[in-house]
This record gives structure tokens, C-alpha cells and sequence, in this order.
């Protein structure tokens, strides 16, 4: 525990860095390097803090830590309320670890206006940190809200080609989902009195309510994932982002989707949760196969990233809706572990963009010749993500697939056909880019990886690597609050089960005796 | 409750010194003639000012006087505060416009005092009467200043459509009230309520006599279906004239409207509330969907403006102190938001010339950086976005939706909001992802970018300290379900 406002602290910061960053003035040189540094420097303090309250979490009970809470509308009972438990403290932590790597990604292949595209940067760590952080719905959902800002000006200022429509569809996208969840939460604030976050978790509402509020929050947090059928927006602002902004979508932003499936729907519509885990699991499975597929075609190589990255949130769904302890541990774990891959393959593809100024693969080829240390990170990035024991993508995939395993074979079955998808495709990237032929000249004379690029990609390979050996100190720091998520939702099926509402036919309830238990 | 035969001034003092100021002002500029215009806008300002300060010397809890018309509460009080700030934001904005686009004739800034002087009559009507007189006085100085650059083919238009259309819609008013009158016997709104609530229902001709008066208030908001002179007056009369228009009347017209609806015809809210939630979703309807065509801010403003009106009326349905207290918060931030975008839509001068596309606005972050990002806060505060004050405006009405359950409106309102986001989004699209146009004109702005400074703290600060304004929008409200 500490004594000072961390969360806070955490959460304000890269916006103080960003005030700062509004008021440099000088002549045009002065002023970008003065951002970039401001940046830099604030968003590094803030990886400081995250890894000093990472050093503080504790990771033996399951209560939120940290915690702040002051009036906000005190006459409404909407508080400013923040706190970590096991689920969000590493959600935290990846933001502020990506964070000032995106910063130095992007030192030189942002040209013009540096200080802005700095300032929103930091106003979107922000954003993030706050949402991870928040335990006021309404807080939640400012923050959640309040990244659309600077991601949309992001992807259609810096994009590529076709940014505007990427980031139209984008914006109104994930809006269209955010407000039905909006309107969920005030329905919520009606029934129980508050939108204090434990309190709600606490008081499920009425069987009947939660069949509509989990739809509401579904179509938020299905967008945000994104979940099949609705994915589309992703593969075009990826495309279209510049790298580090695809950097923050991938590794922060599709997290968030994953996070308020385990903060609102489970815990808050178990009833519901469990009446919709078949649905979830399909979708799931669709996501995974379907996506690999596609993923198999793709002539650009960030677009088969973002289709990697909607097949690999399939298994973090699949495994969260199972409701058991690996199922959810290995949700969790895969999107940290995704968090950190997707973000470094988007930036491997980022360095040889900023070289070659195409994403293309056919315009590369045997690269490794000329690019040896390029092509040694990019293995393990490509092998993290197709999930290689030892590299923390195994230890995701494996888990959820336990989980699925347990619940349903047949879904588990088709989940795992994803798996090998998965290699296909990853394995067919990494062979056209860098073996083979190097017919393209201008691709054979690229330069290997500089000092900046070197520094960026390390913590990235230690972290893959150290995630996938040693995955228990994760794990431990998980496991208490998953396993109180677990029992409250357990007990409150059983509840409902003894009051004696009866599933409707068809309508396959979880119970928890039936399964095996570790 | 107060006795009727109260004939105090006392309550009325703010109107009293308006009128007053008025007819001061106007016979100084007879005298000084048009070079004096610059000095009487700013007098009027000042006027403004003086009434505010009036007003926040009264004593604002319920009296009621002159013999039962005039009604000073919370409510009146908080929103003639309001619309004196809305007054006194639109006037600072003009000044220079109007020499710029060479109008600047002594009665522009006479008629926008009386209109005010309208405005502040209808908040504090107790009576069909007042009423009446409070918003014809509005109407007719609103027409004069439509038509007010009478060289101009479309401000003549924009006057003339007025006029005629609003002259239509005041005669519903008339014989809507005169229906109420003959069915409940009383033009007063405390002896109408008496009536209204003593029989077993409403009967059908007092019914029928509500309608027609909604009918016309509801033109007066320009809700949907009564909205066709918006856009058209929005984009003829000159820019000043229509960031009044969007800034001010509409404040004091939905005031009215709450203080009829929940006053006099509160207790059979079953009879009115179907007609609000229809006025409201098709005005949210229109509102989001015509804009996406418009190229022209002006109009898009209108459309802007018909939609928000559809919001606040959602609260309006509600029929609770907190929907009433959500409808006053959205109005307050609704006039600082658009005080803001007029503020930067006055400043659009290209060649000396006015310029009113949106597409005018290309590249404006490369052109003048701190003008689009307060533009662009401004209009992702419109479309509500948190952490803007939009959000927290749309926020308190939609749980006043939920908590009087009507969830479809809820839905369908919330679904036209992303709608709307896509035309607010296009103005930001056009000023930071467009390649540049030509410069705008340097000029002189002061008080423009006070207001649009003060627009965007407001809008950016409402976060950080929002429960005062909370609390005192719905303590104004409460003040209606008093009686």
C-alpha cells in the first residue's frame, strides 16, 4: 500500500505532460523536440509509477487496493472511485509500458505536427490508465468514452490513405456501441441506487433486466474487442493508423472489450452470462477460424496482424465466458501477452514501413540477409503469437482452451483448429518477408535495426519471453480476484437455481458440480 | 402561495429596469443616430448586466404579483439568469459584425433588448396572457432582426418566412388558448390547475385547446414538425442574428413550456406526455439526419439546434423534478457551447467577406491552431463525448428517460446521438484532416475569443466541479412542482 494517490497520480500525469506540451513555444525545431522529450520523460515516470505499484500490489487478496474515493456528484451517489484489483493492475501496467515505447517508435516517422500528435498521445494514456483504474460506471465511462478523441484524431491525422473513413467508422463504431451501454448503466443506477462499481457487482439486478443490460454491455464491449460479426472497423484503422497508434489499439484498446466482460458482465448479469455463453462461445469460435482464414489472403501485413488480433480476442472471450479459474486466468493472460506481441509486431512491421514506405509483403523478401537482428526479433514476436511454449502466447491460448475443454468439447475442438490457423498464416508472413529470394532491390538494401529501434523491441522480447517461462508471477497476482469473480457468479446461479427459476428449454446453465475441479 | 391582489414591483424589477434602459437607448439613438450603435450594443450589454445583478438581488423564492400574471421563483429566476448571460454573450459577439458587414443601425441592439425583455415576460408568465404578450413582444423584434440586413434577398426571405410562419403558429397559440380559457374559465395559470385537477379528467375541448397551444410553443423550439423556418431563418439572417437565435429564445420558449406544462396541466401529464415524447424523437430524428447533408455551418447549426431541442424535450416528457432539472442543466450548457461555436463562426472572414461552408473551414488547425481546438472541443462536447460538459448535459437527461422508464425513447434518442456525432465529426474532419484553404482575415476579436475561451473552460471544467451547477439547475426545477 502507499500513501499517496497513485491511481490519480498515474492517470494525470500524461495529461500535466500534455498541458505542458500546449504551451511550448519556440521556433518549429525547438518545439518538436521539446514534445517529444516532454512526452517521453512523463510517460516513463508513469511506467515508473506502474512498476512501483505493481511492486506494492498485493497479490494475496482479491479486494481492490489502492483505493481513492472522493465526491463527485455526491447529491447523485456518483463518486470519483478508483482502485486496481488482479484483474486490471497488469491492464494498468501494459498502458503505461506501451506507452512511451510508442513515443519513441514514432521519433522520427512523425514528420509534421509533432506537438500535437505528442499531446495526443498522452491525453489517450490518460484515458486509458483512467479507464483500467476507475471504479465509478460513470468514471468508467467517461474514460472509456473519452479515448475515442484522441484515437480518432490520431488515425486521420497521422493515417495513411484512407484515414478519414478509417477513422469515421472507427469512432461511430465503437459510439454506437458505448451508448446502449450508457443507457444500460442508468438503467442499473435506477434499480440499485448507484453506479459504484463493488456495489453493483454486489446487488445483481432482476433476472429479466440482466437478459437486456448484457446485451447493452455487449454490444459496447463486442465492438471494442472486437468480436465477430462486428470487426470490421479494426482491420481498416489499423491499416490506416499510423504504427503507434495501431500499437495502442492492439495492445490497450481491444483489451478494454475484454476487461468490461469481466468487470460488468460477468460479475453483474451472471444469470445472464451463463444463458449467453453459447452465443459468446460460436461467436468466439466463428471469430477464430474465420478470422485465420482471412488472415491467410491478406496482402498487407498489418491487415493480417488486426485479423490475428480478432482471432486471438476469440480465444480471450471463448475463455472468459467459460466461468472457470483457467478459462478466465487465461483470457487474462492472453491479452497481456497479446497485448505485448500485437504491440511489437505492429512495430516490426513499423520498422521496415518507415524503411520501404509499404506494407505490402510481396514487396519484400529475404530480408534476413540484410537484416539479421530485424529478422531475429520478428521470430519471436511471430512465434509468440503463434503461441510457441516458452513465449507467454502459449500460456493464453493453452489456458482458455482448458477452460473451453471443460465446458464444451465440440467448441473446444473448433477453437483449437485455430491454433494451427494460426501458425499457417503467421509462418507465411514471416517466410515472404524475410526468406526467400530477395528479388526487391530496394528491400535488400534496407538497414538493419538502429540503436533507438534496438532499445524499443528488448523490453518487448525480455517481457514475451519472461511471460511465457515464468508466467506465475502473473498468474499468482491474478488468481485471488478471479477465483472471488468466480464464486460470486457461482453463487449466484446457484441462488437462482434454488428460488427455482428453471431454465428455459434449451438454455444450458453451468453448474459448477458438475465439473471437475482443480 | 401569495395573495392575487399583489401589485409589488418589486418581483419584476429586472424587467422594469430592461424596459426602462430600452426606451432610454432607443431615444439616445434617435438622437446619435448609426454612429452610435457601437456605444448602444454595448449599453444594451451593460443593460444586461445591471438586470442581472437585479435579479440576483431579488428574493427568489415564490411570489407572485400583479394581481396573479407575473411569477418570480427559482425557476424564473435561475432562467432569466440564464437567458440575460445568453443576451449578454450574443451581444459581445455582434458588436463587430455588424460594422463589419455594414448593418450597424441603432435599433439592431434596441430590438434584441426587447426581445430579451419578451423572453424574460414569457419565463415569468403566470398567465395565458402574459404569456401571450411576453412572446409576441419576443416574436416581433426575432422577425425585425431576421430581415434586419434588408438588402439581402435571403435575410429578407429568412424575415418574411418568419413572420408568416410564426404569425400561423401564434394564431394556434391564440385559439388554443382561447379554448383553454373557455373550458376552464380562467386565463391563469393557478385557476387552471384548480379546474384541471377538480373534474374526474380532463374534458376533450380543454384537451384539444392543449394541443393547439403545444402546437404553438412547440414551433416557437422549432421541434419537429414545426421546424421548416429553422434552417432557412438560420441561413438567411445575418450570422449575428442567428447565433442569437440559437443562443437565446429557445431558452426562454422551453421555459415556458415547463412552467405550462408541469404548472397548470401537470396533473394530467397522460394527455400531454405522448405529444413531448413525439415532438421529441422526431426532432432528435430530423435533427441528426438532415444535418449530414448540409454544407453550410449556418444551417447545420439549425439542424443542430432541432435536435437538441429534441433532447431537452425528452426531459420535458420525463415529468419528473429530475427531467425538468435535466432540461435546465442541458439548456445552460447548451447556450455556453453554442455561444462558443458562433463566437468562432463570426470569426470565418475571408477578403472581408463572410464565409459560411463548412468546407471554409479547411485545414483551420494548420491556420490558426487555437481556434480549432476549441472548435473541435466545442463540437465533441455537441455531439457528447465525454469528458466534455455535452456528455453530462445528455447524461442527466437520459437517466431522467430511464427512471420514468420510457426506454424506447431512450434507445431511439441515444441512437440519433451517433448520428449526430457523424456531422460534428465532419466539421473536425474538415478543419484537421483537410489540406488548408486560404487564411482567414486577422482581425480584432477580443470579446469573440473571450466568449469562445470561456465556451471551451466551461466546457472542459464541468468535469472537474459539477455538482453545483447540478444541484442548482434542479433546485430551479423543483421550484416548478412546487405549487
Amino acid at each position: 500500500m502507499v500513501d499517496f494517490p497513485i491511481l490519480s497520480l498515474m492517470t494525470a500525469l500524461p495529461l500535466i505532460g500534455a498541458l505542458f506540451i500546449f504551451f511550448i513555444r519556440g521556433d518549429a525545431e525547438t518545439v518538436d523536440r521539446n514534445a517529444k522529450f516532454t512526452a517521453f520523460y512523463c510517460s516513463t515516470f508513469t511506467f515508473a509509477l506502474a512498476l512501483f505499484m505493481l511492486g506494492r500490489f498485493d497479490g494475496t487478496t482479491a479486494d481492490f487496493q489502492f483505493v481513492e474515493k472522493a465526491d463527485w456528484f455526491p447529491s447523485l451517489g456518483i463518486s470519483y472511485h478508483m482502485g486496481v484489483d488482479g484483474i486490471s493492475v497488469f491492464f494498468v501496467a501494459l498502458s503505461a509500458f506501451l506507452t512511451p515505447l510508442c513515443i519513441l517508435a514514432s521519433w522520427t516517422s512523425i514528420k509534421k505536427r509533432v506537438k500535437e500528435y505528442m499531446i495526443a498521445f498522452l491525453v489517450l494514456e490518460t484515458m486509458m490508465i483512467g479507464t483500467f483504474c476507475a471504479l465509478d460506471a460513470v468514471l468508467f465511462y467517461v474514460f472509456f468514452e473519452g479515448v475515442l478523441i484522441p484515437m480518432f484524431l490520431i488515425i486521420g491525422v497521422w493515417g495513411g490513405p484512407r484515414r478519414v473513413y478509417s477513422a469515421f467508422k472507427f469512432f461511430l463504431y465503437t459510439l454506437l456501441g458505448s451508448v446502449l451501454m450508457l443507457l444500460a448503466l442508468l438503467t442499473m443506477y435506477f434499480q440499485v441506487g448507484t453506479t459504484d462499481i463493488p456495489t453493483l457487482m454486489e446487488n445483481p439486478v432482476a433476472r429479466d433486466l440482466q437478459m437486456w443490460l448484457w446485451v447493452a454491455f455487449f454490444a459496447s464491449f463486442a465492438v471494442k474487442m472486437p468480436m465477430w460479426p462486428v470487426h470490421t472497423w479494426l482491420p481498416d484503422a489499423h491499416v490506416e493508423a499510423p504504427t503507434a497508434g495501431s500499437v495502442i489499439l492492439a495492445g490497450v484498446l481491444l483489451k478494454m472489450g475484454g476487461y468490461g466482460f469481466l468487470r460488468f458482465s460477468l460479475p453483474m448479469f451472471p444469470e445472464a452470462s451463463a444463458y449467453y455463453a453459447d452465443f459468446v462461445y460460436w461467436l468466439s469460435v466463428i471469430a477464430i477460424i474465420y478470422t485465420s482464414l482471412v488472415a491467410l489472403v491478406q496482402e498487407d501485413m498489418k491487415k493480417l496482424i488486426a485479423y490475428s488480433s480478432v482471432a486471438h480476442m476469440g480465444f480471450v472471450t471463448l475463455g472468459i465466458f467459460t466461468a472457470t479459474s483457467q478459462g478466465i486466468e487465461g483470457g487474462i493472460f492472453q491479452m497481456i501477452s497479446h497485448g505485448v506481441i500485437s504491440g511489437a509486431l505492429f512495430l516490426i512491421v513499423g520498422v521496415v514501413y518507415d524503411r520501404l514506405h509499404t506494407r505490402e509483403i510481396a514487396r519484400y523478401g529475404g530480408i534476413v540477409k540484410n537484416m539479421p537482428k530485424y529478422a531475429t526479433i520478428f521470430m519471436i514476436f511471430m512465434l509468440g503469437s503463434v503461441g510457441l511454449p516458452g513465449t507467454s502466447g502459449f500460456v493464453g491460448e493453452f489456458l482458455t482452451l482448458l477452460g473451453a475443454f471443460r465446458v464444451d468439447t465440440t467448441v473446444a475442438l473448433f477453437a483449437t483448429t485455430g491454433v494451427v490457423l494460426g501458425a499457417a498464416y503467421m509462418l507465411v508472413l514471416y517466410k515472404r518477408v524475410v526468406f526467400g529470394e530477395a528479388v526487391n532491390k530496394d528491400a535488400a538494401a534496407m538497414k538493419d535495426l538502429d540503436q533507438r529501434e534496438v532499445f524499443i523491441f528488448v523490453p518487448l522480447v525480455l517481457l514475451v519471453i519472461w511471460l511465457g517461462v515464468a508466467p506465475g508471477y502473473v498468474m499468482e497476482r491474478i488468481s485471488p480476484s478471479v477465483d472471488k469473480l468466480i464464486a460470486q457468479y457461482e453463487t449466484a446461479l446457484e441462488q437462482t437455481q434454488v428460488i427455482g427459476v428453471e431454465p428455459a428449454a434449451g438454455e444450458t446453465i453451468w453448474t459448477p458440480e458438475a465439473m471437475p475441479h482443480d | 402561495m401569495t395573495d392575487a391582489s399583489n401589485f409589488s414591483l418589486m418581483p419584476a424589477l429586472p424587467e422594469v429596469f430592461l424596459a426602462l434602459a430600452g426606451m432610454v437607448l432607443l431615444v439616445a439613438g434617435v438622437f446619435r443616430g448609426n454612429e452610435g450603435t457601437r456605444l448602444i450594443c454595448w449599453a444594451t450589454v451593460g443593460a444586461f448586466g445591471v438586470a442581472a445583478m437585479f435579479l440576483l438581488g431579488l428574493n427568489w423564492e415564490q411570489q407572485i404579483t400583479f394581481g396573479g400574471l407575473f411569477i418570480m421563483d427559482r425557476f424564473a429566476g435561475f432562467m432569466k439568469l440564464l437567458v440575460l448571460i445568453g443576451l449578454m454573450l450574443s451581444m459581445a459577439i455582434s458588436v463587430r459584425y455588424l460594422a463589419q458587414e455594414r448593418i450597424n443601425r441603432f435599433e439592431y441592439p434596441i430590438l434584441v433588448l426587447f426581445a430579451g425583455l419578451g423572453m424574460m415576460f414569457m419565463i415569468s408568465s403566470n398567465s395565458l396572457l402574459t404569456m401571450y404578450m411576453g412572446l409576441e413582444l419576443q416574436s416581433l423584434s426575432l422577425y425585425v432582426l431576421a430581415a434586419f440586413r434588408r438588402d439581402y434577398i435571403k435575410s429578407a426571405e429568412a424575415g418574411i418566412k418568419y413572420f408568416i410562419l410564426g404569425a400561423l403558429a401564434s394564431g394556434m397559440l391564440l385559439f388554443g388558448v382561447s379554448l383553454v380559457y373557455g373550458y376552464t374559465g380562467s386565463v391563469g395559470f393557478t385557476e387552471i390547475a384548480a379546474a384541471v385537477q377538480a373534474g374526474d379528467g380532463p374534458s376533450a375541448g380543454l384537451v384539444i385547446g392543449l394541443v393547439f397551444v403545444l402546437a404553438g410553443l412547440a414551433f416557437k423550439v422549432s421541434a419537429v414538425p414545426f421546424h421548416m423556418w429553422t434552417p432557412d431563418v438560420y441561413e438567411g439572417a445575418p450570422t449575428s442574428v442567428t447565433a442569437f437565435f440559437a443562443i437565446v429564445p429557445k431558452i426562454a420558449a422551453m421555459a415556458l413550456l415547463m412552467r405550462l406544462l408541469y404548472g397548470p396541466f401537470g396533473s394530467i401529464i397522460g394527455d400531454w406526455q405522448q405529444i413531448i415524447w413525439f415532438l421529441a424523437l422526431a426532432s432528435m430524428i430530423v435533427g441528426s439526419f438532415a444535418a449530414i447533408a448540409q454544407t453550410n455551418i449556418k444551417r447545420l447549426m439549425a439542424y443542430s439546434s432541432i435536435g437538441n431541442m429534441g433532447y431537452a424535450l425528452i426531459g420535458v416528457a420525463s415529468g419528473t423534478v429530475e427531467g425538468a432539472g435535466a432540461v435546465v442543466l442541458y439548456l445552460t450548457i447548451y447556450m455556453f457551447m453554442t455561444a462558443g461555436v458562433f463566437a468562432v463562426i463570426l470569426m470565418m472572414r475571408r477578403g472581408g467577406m463572410e464565409v459560411d461552408d463548412i468546407e471554409d473551414l479547411g485545414g483551420l488547425s494548420k491556420n490558426s491552431p487555437l481556434l480549432a481546438y476549441a472548435l473541435a472541443i466545442l463540437m465533441f462536447s455537441m455531439s457528447g463525448i465525454p469528458p466534455m460538459a455535452g456528455f453530462f448535459g445528455k447524461f442527466f437527461i437520459f437517466q431522467a428517460a430511464i427512471a420514468s422508464e420510457m426506454y424506447v425513447l431512450a434507445t431511439l434518442g441515444i441512437l440519433t446521438s451517433v448520428v449526430a456525432a457523424f456531422y460534428y465529426l465532419r466539421v473536425i474532419k474538415v478543419m484537421f484532416f483537410d489540406d488548408p484553404v486560404d487564411v482567414f482575415d486577422k482581425q480584432i476579436a477580443f470579446s469573440k475569443r473571450a466568449v469562445v475561451l470561456m465556451s471551451v473552460v466551461f466546457v472542459l471544467l464541468f468535469i472537474k466541479y459539477p455538482d453545483g451547477l447540478v444541484q442548482t439547475s434542479l433546485n430551479a426545477a423543483s421550484a416548478l412542482f412546487a405549487g
